[in-house]
């Protein structure tokens, strides 16, 4: 079964790179280098996006690449090159103590949501409940194309809300320019 | 592999927490949030193949908010940077109790 090896890989590689993100390349209570976690960052992205096209979501998987992996990055890399932090391995991360109990938290959180997620009463009858959806969307896909599926309820129903997010577009770049330009005497 | 793939989503959330917790720099605790953001889209997705086509509209309105958030919080950043030549976020105690 071709799509399960895939899957596991792209988990695989998605997982390790967000550790990866954490750990910035280094161990605690070394820092590590913003950029490593900046590179770790997109292998996790597109991972993510290798799942999308394994769950039918090929636009999003395209957005994901592009607009995230590509732009907000890309924003993210700027940055650090502009206040010059790619050379810097101080210490930023908590000691080996505070690490350990807060590894063990997230990773009882991690626990609780998968038993849920996974277990009786949850996601666990999913792909059971799935079939008849899923075919209703394939062929839906099939007649009108990946966007159009997106597009037609996007522009319906959601027309308010996408909107509204055009708006917000507009006040965060107004916010970004106030905020970061330099003071004109 | 839906149930798989939650699973994979509670797992990068939970990851995305724990880096927010443990780092104290400011851009890979933003880096962080992104992961937390896009483990939710695994999330939104997996549930739109059971659901119906609305969980990937969410994901599409979950991606601008994480570029708005992105744009004024990297703006944000290099603004305080200007003033305390640093993005350690232990150094921005002015508020701090």
């Amino acid at each position: 079964m071709v799509e399960t090896v895939l899957f596991w890989i792209f988990g695989v590689v998605a997982l390790g790179s967000a550790f990866g993100v954490v750990l910035g390349g280094r161990l605690p209570g070394k820092g590590g280098s913003p950029i490593a976690s900046l590179l770790f960052m997109i292998s996790t992205l597109a991972s993510v996006a290798g799942i999308y096209v394994l769950l039918e979501a090929h636009f999003l998987a395209a957005i994901q690449v592009m607009v995230y992996a590509g732009a907000i990055m890309v924003l993210f890399l700027f940055v650090i090159m502009l206040l010059n932090l790619g050379h810097e391995y101080q210490q930023d991360m908590k000691g080996w103590a505070a690490s350990l109990v807060l590894f063990l938290v997230s990773g009882a959180m991690a626990g609780l949501l998968a038993v849920r997620f996974a277990g009786p009463g949850g996601g666990g009858e999913l792909d059971f409940l799935a079939d008849a959806n899923t075919a209703a969307m394939d062929a839906a896909m099939a007649e009108q194309g990946a966007v159009a599926v997106i597009a037609e309820p996007l522009y319906t129903t959601y027309v308010v809300p996408f909107e509204i997010t055009g708006i917000l577009l507009l006040v965060a770049i107004v916010g970004a320019l106030a905020l970061a330009k330099r003071r004109v005497a | 592999m839906l149930t798989h793939a939650l699973v994979l989503s509670a797992l990068l959330f939970a990851v995305g927490t724990f880096g927010f917790l443990v780092r104290r720099n400011a851009i890979i605790m933003f880096l962080c949030i992104e992961l937390q953001l896009n483990a939710v889209n695994l999330a939104l997705v997996v549930f739109s193949r059971v659901a119906g086509i609305d969980g990937q509209v969410f994901v599409f309105f979950v991606m601008t908010v994480a570029a708005a958030e992105a744009a004024v919080g990297l703006a944000i950043i290099i603004s305080i940077f200007r003033h305390y030549e640093t993005v350690n976020v232990n150094s921005f105690n002015l508020l701090k109790w």
